[in-house]
């Protein structure tokens, strides 16, 4: 039972940040039809500019926002210097395009602060907390609320606020919500900022856990990209869901199959997964119109 | 249709000569590896050109069937006593077959989903390489034995660049010839419209598949000699960053264009060459010109290069 229960939080945690980039993929995808590869390098600014600041003498907490701040102005300078001036490009050409612009935030990353790995102190220390039976780290807890709170904060933003609705229209049908008068400009630089937001809070949340590198982001946008994809491509709670189950089918099989191949979970479920469900588990099926 | 026959053997002698021409004004021996290089790289992504340009379906992990062929050269000699050429036939069929089976769910798939199954595959092939190290020596790589035929040793960066550059030709041939075929055309109306192609009577999975296996076997002999020819291999030749950099060679260069994957890996396989200058900033910039070139030259190089210069002509 400890074990189980060691297992079950390590695997929500994990899964948490996954359904964090998940929800990334899934507002750009939404708002722009761009899957945006560079979702992993918001989460890796979010923790290399917390820990840079915070190097720097910053407090903590401020140090913290400025990092949401900077991965906010990287995800709007991303919409406007790359993906607008390509925008009736084909999928692929923007998927490069946005391959390309994670490897340059990558190297920036690189030249500006460095190579090595890097921690940030635990929100409320190292002490673990006793849970029927198996030691949790207090920061997992931290995770959790944080990915709860943001998951909370976006469903108010879009079913309860106009803005939040024009996001929604503009993911239904584009050139609808602009008849109507939406500027779906606007929702498109709001759906980047927001998903470099989301990222980076996943980063600063995730990284007394997990560290931090400039070169953490691939590997995250991959995982993050199959948990929307588990949970069909477009859909929040099905990123959100995708996310939580990834990480947990990771930690159960870390911890009762092999360790060695526990990046190898994510793949195997979502080749599984697509070859019966090719829509993923909360897709609509869609008709090709010709 | 003669004028096509044309064109194609015109392409075909023209980039006989520069393989030709090119020694000629090499100052070292780093030319010719690098030359080489290039030539290994286009073989790969002319294969990889057949699926996304012709038959119109993305492959986000094809590095995996680059690594199943570096790594069967490098195991097949080592562990199991298999003569080197066989090794690589041996690779080049692991790849088909695999392909072949992977390929009949996975290719059922659209756009994004048909990306992350392919993506997931290549991840999988990348990570049994980094964790099975008694077999394949890890994330350090091993080295690989050296290609003996009927008694002779091939090596040398001079002998490597003509049996690359030889290589390229055949593989150049080979997709220029597959294009004016019954499968070519069939290819070329999967990529318009799959529903149209249907409608017009085509085995629209068999020939997706076929595409598959064909880009698979490609990819798996230009992995087989560039880890011959660097006598050496490591885990980076499967990686997602490899697929990646094999994806951005075609689209690059041009999707369709079988001359439009040479240009494509001749840039990306010189521009590091060029930026090791700027060390420290290579990914930077790397980064910076796969974005720029994709927006400004969305159809690829070539493609935007031809059409300039028939507007040119006109006027």
């Amino acid at each position: 039972m400890p074990e189980f229960v060691q297992f079950l939080v390590s695997g929500l945690t994990v899964g948490a940040v996954y359904a964090l980039v998940a929800l990334g993929f899934t507002l750009v995808y939404n708002a722009s039809d761009v899957v945006n590869f560079a979702q992993g390098e918001f989460v890796m600014l979010g923790g290399m500019v917390t820990v840079f600041a915070a190097a720097a003498g910053v407090p903590l907490p401020l140090a913290a926002l400025l990092a949401v701040c900077v991965a906010v102005v990287v995800g709007l300078l991303l919409y406007w210097l790359a993906i607008e001036p390509a925008r009736d490009a084909s999928p692929v050409t923007l998927i490069i395009i946005t391959i390309g612009a994670s490897i340059l935030l990558r190297g920036v990353a690189q030249v500006l602060f460095d190579k090595q790995f890097h921690k940030l102190p635990s929100i409320s220390g190292d002490t673990p907390v006793n849970l029927l039976g198996a030691a949790i780290q207090p920061q997992s807890f931290w995770v959790l609320g944080g990915t709860g709170v943001i998951v909370l904060l976006l469903y108010v933003f879009l079913e309860r606020t106009v803005l939040g609705k024009a996001v929604l229209a503009t993911a239904a049908n584009k050139l609808a919500a602009r008849l109507v008068g939406i500027n779906t400009a606007t929702v498109m630089a709001l759906a980047f900022g927001g998903s470099a937001a989301i990222g980076a809070v996943a980063g600063v949340l995730i990284t007394p856990i997990t560290l931090t590198s400039y070169d953490v982001g691939t590997l995250l946008a991959l995982k993050g990209f199959a948990a929307a994809m588990l949970g069909g491509m477009g859909n929040p709670l099905g990123a959100v869901a995708g996310g939580l189950l990834l990480g947990l089918l990771e930690a159960f099989g870390v911890g009762y199959i092999s360790s060695t191949y526990k990046d190898a979970f994510a793949f195997i479920v979502i080749l599984l997964v697509l070859f019966a469900m090719p829509q993923g588990l909360f897709g609509r099926r869609t008709v090709e119109r010709v | 249709m003669l004028q096509k026959i044309g064109h194609r053997y015109l392409t075909l002698i023209v980039l006989a000569a520069i393989v030709a021409a090119l020694p000629l004004i090499f100052p070292s021996s780093y030319y010719f590896r690098v030359a080489s290089l290039v030539w290994v790289s286009a073989f790969a992504a002319i294969g990889l050109n057949i699926l996304m340009g012709s038959a119109g379906q993305v492959s986000l992990g094809h590095a995996g069937f680059f690594g199943i062929g570096a790594y069967a050269v490098a195991i097949g000699p080592a562990h199991l006593g298999i003569p080197t050429w066989a090794a690589l036939l041996i690779g080049c069929v692991l790849s088909s077959v695999l392909a072949y089976l992977v390929g009949r769910p996975i290719l059922k798939l659209k756009g994004h989903y048909l990306a992350i199954a392919t993506l997931g595959l290549g991840v999988l092939v990348a990570l049994v390489i980094t964790t099975e190290g008694r077999w394949t020596g890890g994330p350090d790589g091993m080295p690989v034995a050296k290609l003996t035929l009927f008694g002779w040793r091939v090596s040398g960066s001079d002998t490597w660049y003509w049996i690359s550059g030889g290589l390229l030709l055949l593989g150049t041939w080979i997709a220029l010839n597959l294009n004016n075929t019954p499968t070519g055309r069939a290819f070329r109306a999967l990529h318009d419209s799959e529903v149209a192609a249907r409608v017009a009577g085509i085995d629209v999975a068999r020939f997706k598949l076929q595409a598959f296996v064909i880009a698979a076997a490609y990819a798996s002999i230009a992995g087989s000699v560039l880890a011959l020819m660097n006598g050496f291999t490591n885990p980076d030749q499967a990686g997602f960053l490899h697929s990646v950099e094999m994806v951005t060679m075609v689209v690059l260069g041009g999707l369709g264009s079988v001359v439009g994957s040479i240009v494509g890996a001749a840039v990306l396989i010189t521009l590091p060459q060029v930026l090791t200058v700027f060390q420290e900033y290579e990914h930077l910039l790397l980064g910076f010109l796969i974005i720029v070139s994709m927006i400004f030259m969305r159809d690829g190089i070539v493609p935007t290069l031809s059409r300039v210069l028939a507007k040119r002509t006109q006027s």
